[in-house]
């Protein structure tokens, strides 16, 4: 997917005119933002887990090559396969082969950020491969040609309305604005896609390098059908997924759904460990695991490997003032939010993704609510330095920061120009209080007056009353 | 080396370059990756669900049903097929039950309800209900945990719209690492498939509104048996 993260002003404005994304976002506050809360009084070791989960993926991403090679080995034991990929195009090469090897017309598949991080779905449609999205709100994405919105809700920014349109347009049935019966619609198509898929690919919230296992976690029990029917099973997980042990994994499920959704968990998470055993009535044939790196070994060792202890929750835009009002879209690539304000220029480069680093008003909820304590305003304010120093940033921007540098850096100077300025804005505008415009102050003066100056600066009244004290 | 080898080597490769171990410092990850992979340690266990059996019992029903699963105990094995029946005439149901070739099931004595017709084998996309045998339960959620074997397929509880699980009362554990224990104990490693079912299959993709049944079970019936003790 070509990255648009450039045009984020451009779409923020136009997001917050829209009237259907602006309803459609007012739900995350009622429902997953209240949801975390509740959930998290629920349990009051709560803040306790969250810390062990942070230092579970602490440990896993100081030891990525022997964790890496367990769980390859414990795959290859259970009868698996691991292909490792370097970058997006291998991991699409070699998905590409194995659904060819099986004679695949069509895959079916489960929600997996990394298969839109590659851009699975374009590439094998270009191979004749027919990909369906079965997660509700992939599939309702797919069909609107759209990337998703939210980690957890791809569709998140649409209304009920918007998706009865499109399932009249797409499904041929008469037009209904019933949830019930809009999701038994998708269930119905989908049924048929899941018995005729040759393969089913989905990603992995863990990989277990104590069992070979991979794990999904879904509401919907699409992961169940995707991998359990198709006599092919890929999985797709980038290298930062694994972790030692089942322990560890239950650890983060605790924190990972109340994060999210606010629930206590969700209503499948599914252990899967090589292909179908002896005796099996179903399962697939083959398993194959791709091990996708894509920049990851990169991160680690450097002031963002922070961000790969992400375990893909969504909490942090569900709690973003930004995110909340400009929705998923703008951020212009596959990653949004606060995270992806972090992933994306990792992924596509600080010079086609500076905008986001910036979409931030920095009052550290994102922080606050993160399951795995990532330091997210910190990660982004290492990228604005990154765009400064890179001249990314406008030159009047440059040049202004330059200016205050200049004075900031001597303080005599600082005060002495500060209170001619208030001094000349004082008297100027003595007469009103206030001033409706003023050159460079345009940002301000557009939507409101700004109160002229009383005549003297903080830093004189300070020192006035330190002078007065008895 | 193959084009896999070649690629897996660049990538750990890259890695042990960030890493930079001394030899010391490798000695000790290695045996610290060792005790974390072959005798992994539960990290902290939230004091919910550490009850004795009964409360356990309790606990798990209730967090059941509040993810809109439905909850019975029955005394007897050879009461389920009577519960079986009842289940699908109060939800006007077909008396019809594919259910997993396990031995348990199979002597649960489905003869006694003559106007149920079932089958044992694994789900079709014809068939409406199915009924499987559960590993255990999970009680500080209200979570089922299901093992794939020869006679308990997987799909019986995914294919089917309405879902029926046998849980041995006596395998209601307090926490998920008790219930993993359990399974190591009995199994040593996991086997293809284990899932663990926290109420029927549900979806929030349509304006957030919670909907029943996306595409796995619409409904989900717990049968809690007290004379079992194997799973």
């Amino acid at each position: 997917m070509q990255p648009t993260s450039l045009a984020f002003q451009s779409k923020a404005a136009a997001a917050l005119a829209d009237p259907n994304l602006q309803t459609a976002l007012g739900g995350i506050k009622t429902g997953w933002q209240r949801g975390r809360i509740l959930a998290a009084d629920r349990l009051p070791e709560f803040e306790q887990l969250r810390d062990q989960a942070r230092d579970i993926k602490n440990h896993a991403l100081a030891n990525l090559d022997f964790y890496l090679e367990a769980f390859e080995a414990r795959v290859l034991d259970a009868g698996g396969q691991v292909h490792w990929a370097r970058d997006a195009a291998e991991a699409r090469r070699i998905i590409q082969e194995i659904c060819e090897s099986a004679g695949a017309k069509t895959v079916t598949k489960s929600k997996s950020m990394i298969a839109e991080e590659i851009g699975l779905n374009d590439h094998l449609e270009a191979a004749g491969i027919t990909p369906v999205e079965t997660d509700l709100g992939e599939y309702i994405i797919q069909l609107r040609k759209e990337p998703p919105s939210h980690l957890v809700g791809p569709a998140v920014h649409l209304t009920k309305d918007q998706v009865a349109d499109l399932f009249e347009q797409t499904h041929g049935l008469p037009r209904t604005d019933d949830p019930t019966e809009l999701v038994g619609q998708a269930r119905t198509v989908l049924r048929q896609k899941y018995l005729q898929a040759d393969v089913g690919i989905t990603g992995a919230n863990f990989l277990i390098a104590e069992t070979g296992s991979a794990i999904t976690v879904t509401n919907e029990g699409n992961a169940e059908l995707t991998q359990g029917l198709p006599k092919v099973h890929v999985v797709i997980a980038s290298l930062e997924k694994v972790i030692p042990s089942m322990e560890d994994a239950f650890t983060l499920l605790r924190v990972l759904a109340r994060s999210a959704t606010g629930q206590e968990f969700s209503a499948y998470t599914t252990v899967m460990t090589g292909p179908k055993r002896q005796g099996d009535l179903d399962g697939p044939e083959q398993f194959h695991v791709v091990l996708l790196d894509n920049g990851r070994t990169g991160m680690i060792g450097s002031k963002f490997q922070d961000m790969l202890r992400c375990i893909r929750c969504g909490a942090c835009m569900n709690n973003c003032p930004v995110y909340l009002a400009a929705g998923g879209h703008a951020y212009g690539w596959v990653y949004v939010g606060p995270m992806g304000s972090v992933l994306t220029p990792q992924f596509v480069g600080i010079e086609s993704a500076h905008t986001l680093p910036n979409a931030s008003t920095f009052c550290g909820r994102c922080e606050e609510v993160c399951p795995v304590r990532i330091p997210l305003p910190n990660l982004m304010r290492h990228w604005r330095e990154e765009q400064f120093k890179r001249q990314l940033v406008p030159s009047t921007v440059r040049y202004g920061l330059g200016t205050w540098g200049f004075f900031a850096r001597r303080p005599a100077l600082y005060r002495l120009a500060t209170r001619l300025a208030m001094g000349v804005l004082g008297r100027l505008g003595k007469k009103r209080g206030r001033f409706a415009s003023l050159p460079l102050a345009e940002g301000w003066t557009v939507s409101r007056d700004l109160p002229a100056p009383q005549g003297r600066t903080f830093m004189q009244q300070w020192r006035q009353r330190q002078r007065s004290r008895p | 080396m193959s084009d896999n080898e070649g690629r897996r080597a660049a990538i750990l490769g890259r890695l042990r370059d960030v890493y930079r171990r001394s030899p010391e410092d490798e000695a000790a990850a290695i045996a610290t990756v060792e005790r974390r992979v072959f005798h992994p340690a539960p990290n902290l266990i939230p004091a919910r669900g550490q009850l004795d059996l009964e409360d356990r019992i309790e606990l798990f029903t209730t967090m059941a049903r509040n993810v809109q699963a439905e909850v019975e105990r029955v005394a007897r094995m050879a009461d389920v097929p009577a519960a079986a029946s009842a289940i699908l005439r109060r939800h006007n149901l077909p008396q019809k039950l594919v259910i997993a070739p396990d031995p348990v099931l199979q002597a649960a004595g489905f003869a006694s309800q003559p106007l149920l017709r079932v089958r044992f084998g694994d789900a079709d996309e014809h068939d409406q209900a199915g009924l499987t045998l559960a590993f255990a339960g999970v009680a500080e959620t209200g979570t089922l945990m299901l093992c794939s074997a020869a006679e308990r397929p997987t799909l019986l509880a995914f294919l089917p719209e309405n879902s029926l699980v046998v849980l041995p009362s006596a395998r209601v554990f307090g926490a998920y690492e008790q219930a993993w224990r359990e399974l190591r104990r009995e199994l040593g490693s996991p086997p293809r498939s284990v899932n663990f079912i926290t109420g029927p299959s549900r979806t929030g993709d349509i304006a957030q509104r919670l909907e029943l049944g996306a595409h796995g079970p619409r409904r989900l019936a717990i049968l809690l048996v007290d004379d079992l003790q194997a799973g």
